[in-house]
């Protein structure tokens, strides 16, 4: 059935803690129609999809996750922003089931919002593997509001629960559920601080809701009310702390209300057995076995990701640096030959190239989304928390890093999970340092040119380098710039269980498609450009505009043993995207001489010294620009700057001292 | 009696009592279960490092600076 075109589609916010299969719902009700972006403003990642339920046309608006709705973090103001803005038709709080109690927390803080609430509760299984039985109609009872029982990942229940939220959305004013109320002892006090903000709070802020909050020492608010009323903040903010302790009334209030909602619903066995889970984090989270066990999961993930991926890029590159180069050669000859040249050379030779990095990424955000989606990498951070103490960061801050093997994009913005401003700082800045998939890519292409049978070894050696970069500069920048307290480590150890192949199918889709959106925009604007500088005023490449730059640089080459331009341009154009690299040399190599393939050309051009050197360079050298902006967006120009400059001095100065070192022996 | 949870070795339990360190903090902990009244058991501390409890029927990893600061009453005599 098609969808009444007249009819505005119902919206549809879904709200859920992390680890309660949230995304998995939202994959089954969207699949590939589903659009990532930012929230308006925000850095935080949102998910909004369409779909179409028995003919009426739905809009679903995936929430951050989130444990509760003070303004604790960018997640929690953002989902409690759009609830109370944009007032959703309903919201779906999906909860799990195995530990409903813990759930129901932020299911308290929804139901003081003005939207209806449905719940699904998800996990039947897992619940009833541990022997939890949980009955939906019960806790319907209780709550007063529909509770559909969901196995998300085997795709129960998921059309019941649009049903009953559709149902909801059409009769709003019949929605009376069952809401938590604070303990009696602080009531008169939340009465009297609401009846302060009466007629000064601006909407869409419930004034009741307000009082709550700042009850719960809620800050944005706070500041609202401090800007927006002054006299009635003077009142409150006496108030406020003449009752500190109200906030523990508030949250033993949401509790209790709980305890209520699930006393006849949930029976559970007697005592609690030792789960899987258990059995396993004696391993995973061991301060010894568990960094074992990681380092071996690491080692996994990159040998994995590069040995299966290499002979696909290799064919790709084949495919694309030979077939399609040359059919577009043939195709074009009967045009001007320029511009046969500009495609075969220009586009397919730079952009085209970088194609054949795509199943290094695909096997890397795949291998990426297993660990997650399995759980196992919360226990990394657990793991990695000791360490990173050591340069004033905290366990979660290792998540971000290891993202950054990807792409540093995601690096940067994976920040976000870090709460601590000064922590995010820090990581940011040692983000870039992290090697990504399109540093190692030129470097999985440059090492075998350049030094054959070493080149495994070669690779190692780059990669350890970043990481002992990394920990040098991330523990001279906490002692200089970041002295200052430790930060919290709080972090929920979710289930082990088997991933979801729809969930890491659509994870590495969407960091696919963010890859091919970068190489068919940026990359084959530079790809284009590069070729034109190459050409032009000329004659021929040795006159090139592209020349002039890389031999004005030459005193800066020489001391790297950086004597052939093309290489200065090479990294220079790197910084537009790492890719860009191999796409320079690819244009810059092929267009003048043609015939010999890149690797042997490349190889042929630099001493063994200098190539090292330069490949020192190319893993350490700046951020490339969209990583840049994204840390300008995340914590201004000043940071993005420093981090330039940083990065900069830091791979001039290994630079010279690999070559100069290498040089000698 | 009352002690910080950060002094309870593996497999020892009681009942949260108190959380000292703000409102912030114990928002924070309240999303994640760790409120008074819950019942929490240690399940690894190594001494150093987070530990991880089991509250509310999860799992939470939590830095021993912060779990210094959740007071947790244990009976004497029971471990």
């Amino acid at each position: 059935m098609s969808p009444d075109p007249s009819a505005r589609p119902v919206t549809v916010a879904l709200a859920g803690q992390p680890n309660v299969g949230k995304s998995t719902v939202f994959n089954r009700l969207t699949g590939l129609n589903q659009h990532v972006g930012n929230w308006p403003g925000k850095t935080v990642e949102q998910k909004t999809g369409e779909l179409v339920h028995n003919g009426t046309a739905i809009r679903l608006v995936d929430l951050p996750g989130t444990y509760g709705l003070t303004a604790n973090s960018e997640e929690e103001r953002i989902a409690r922003d759009y609830v109370l803005r944009e007032r959703p038709d309903v919201v779906v709080a999906i909860v799990n089931a195995a530990a409903l109690e813990r759930n129901l927390y932020l299911v308290a803080e929804l139901l003081a919002l003005p939207s209806p609430v449905v719940i699904g509760l998800n996990m039947m299984d897992v619940a009833a593997s541990h022997g939890v039985r949980v009955e939906p109609e019960v806790l319907e009872a209780a709550l007063k509001l529909p509770v559909v029982p969901l196995v998300a990942a085997r795709n129960q229940g998921i059309d019941g629960l649009i049903d009953a939220a559709l149902r909801v959305a059409a009769d709003p004013a019949a929605f009376a559920p069952t809401r938590p109320e604070m303990r009696p002892a602080h009531r008169p006090i939340l009465a009297a601080i609401a009846a302060h903000l009466e007629a000064v709070l601006p909407p869409p802020y419930p004034t009741s809701w307000a009082a709550l909050k700042l009850l719960e020492g809620d800050t944005e608010i706070a500041a609202l009310v401090r800007e927006r009323a002054p006299e009635a903040w003077k009142e409150v903010h006496a108030l406020l702390l003449q009752h500190e302790d109200a906030y523990l009334d508030i949250a033993g209030g949401r509790y209790e209300w709980i305890a209520r909602m699930v006393r006849a619903a949930v029976a559970r066995p007697r005592a609690g057995a030792v789960t899987v889970t258990d059995r396993i984090d004696r391993v995973a989270t061991h301060p010894l076995w568990g960094l074992g066990l990681l380092l071996a999961v690491l080692a996994g993930v990159f040998w994995l990701t590069y040995t299966a991926a290499a002979p696909l890029v290799a064919l790709l590159g084949r495919l694309i640096g030979g077939s399609l180069a040359g059919a577009a050669r043939d195709t074009l000859s009967s045009g001007p030959p320029w511009f046969a040249r500009f495609v075969a050379d220009g586009l397919i030779g730079g952009a085209g190239m970088v194609l054949s990095f795509l199943p290094i990424l695909v096997f890397f955000f795949a291998l990426m989304g297993i660990l997650e989606d399995v759980g196992y990498l919360a226990r990394m951070a657990f793991v990695m928390d000791r360490f990173m103490h050591r340069i004033g960061l905290h366990g979660k801050s290792s998540l971000p890093l290891f993202l950054g093997f990807g792409c540093n994009i995601p690096a940067v913005l994976g920040t976000r999970i870090i709460e601590d401003r000064r922590a995010r700082l820090l990581t940011l800045l040692l983000a870039p340092l992290v090697p990504c998939t399109a540093r190692l890519a030129v470097v999985t292409f440059l090492a075998p040119a350049f030094f054959g049978e070493l080149a495994t070894w070669v690779m190692v050696g780059l990669v350890s380098l970043n990481m002992v970069v990394l920990v040098v500069v991330g523990v001279t920048l906490n002692r200089l710039a970041f002295r200052g307290a430790k930060t919290a480590f709080i972090m929920e150890m979710p289930l082990y269980h088997a991933p979801n192949f729809r969930t890491i199918g659509l994870f590495v889709w969407n960091n696919l498609t963010s890859f091919l959106k970068k190489a068919s925009t940026v990359i084959v604007l530079v790809s284009a450009l590069v070729w034109a500088l190459a050409q032009w005023p000329g004659p021929g490449m040795q006159h090139s505009a592209l020349a002039a730059v890389g031999r004005a640089l030459a005193p800066v080459g020489a001391w790297l043993g950086l004597g052939d331009w093309r290489f200065i341009v090479a990294l220079l154009t790197s910084f537009v995207a790492k890719e860009n690299t191999i796409a320079t040399l690819g244009v810059l190599f092929n267009a003048g001489e043609g015939g010999a393939s890149l690797a042997r050309q490349v190889a042929a051009a630099l001493p063994p010294s200098a190539a090292l050197a330069f490949l020192v360079i190319q893993v350490l050298f700046v951020p490339c620009v969209a990583t840049v902006a994204v840390t300008k967006q995340e914590a201004g120009w000043r940071w993005a700057l420093a981090g330039v400059l940083l990065l900069l001095t830091v791979s001039l100065g290994l630079g010279v001292v690999a070559f100069q070192l290498a040089s000698r022996l | 009696m009352l002690k910080p949870l950060s002094d309870l070795g593996s497999g020892e339990h009681g009942i949260v009592r108190e959380l000292q360190g703000g409102r912030r903090l114990a928002a924070r902990l309240a999303g994640l279960g760790l409120t008074p009244g819950a019942a929490v058991a240690v399940m690894h501390n190594y001494g150093r490092g987070p530990i991880t409890v089991a509250v509310m029927h999860t799992r939470v990893a939590i830095g021993l600076g912060q779990a210094a600061r959740v007071m947790v009453e244990t009976r004497e005599g029971e471990a």
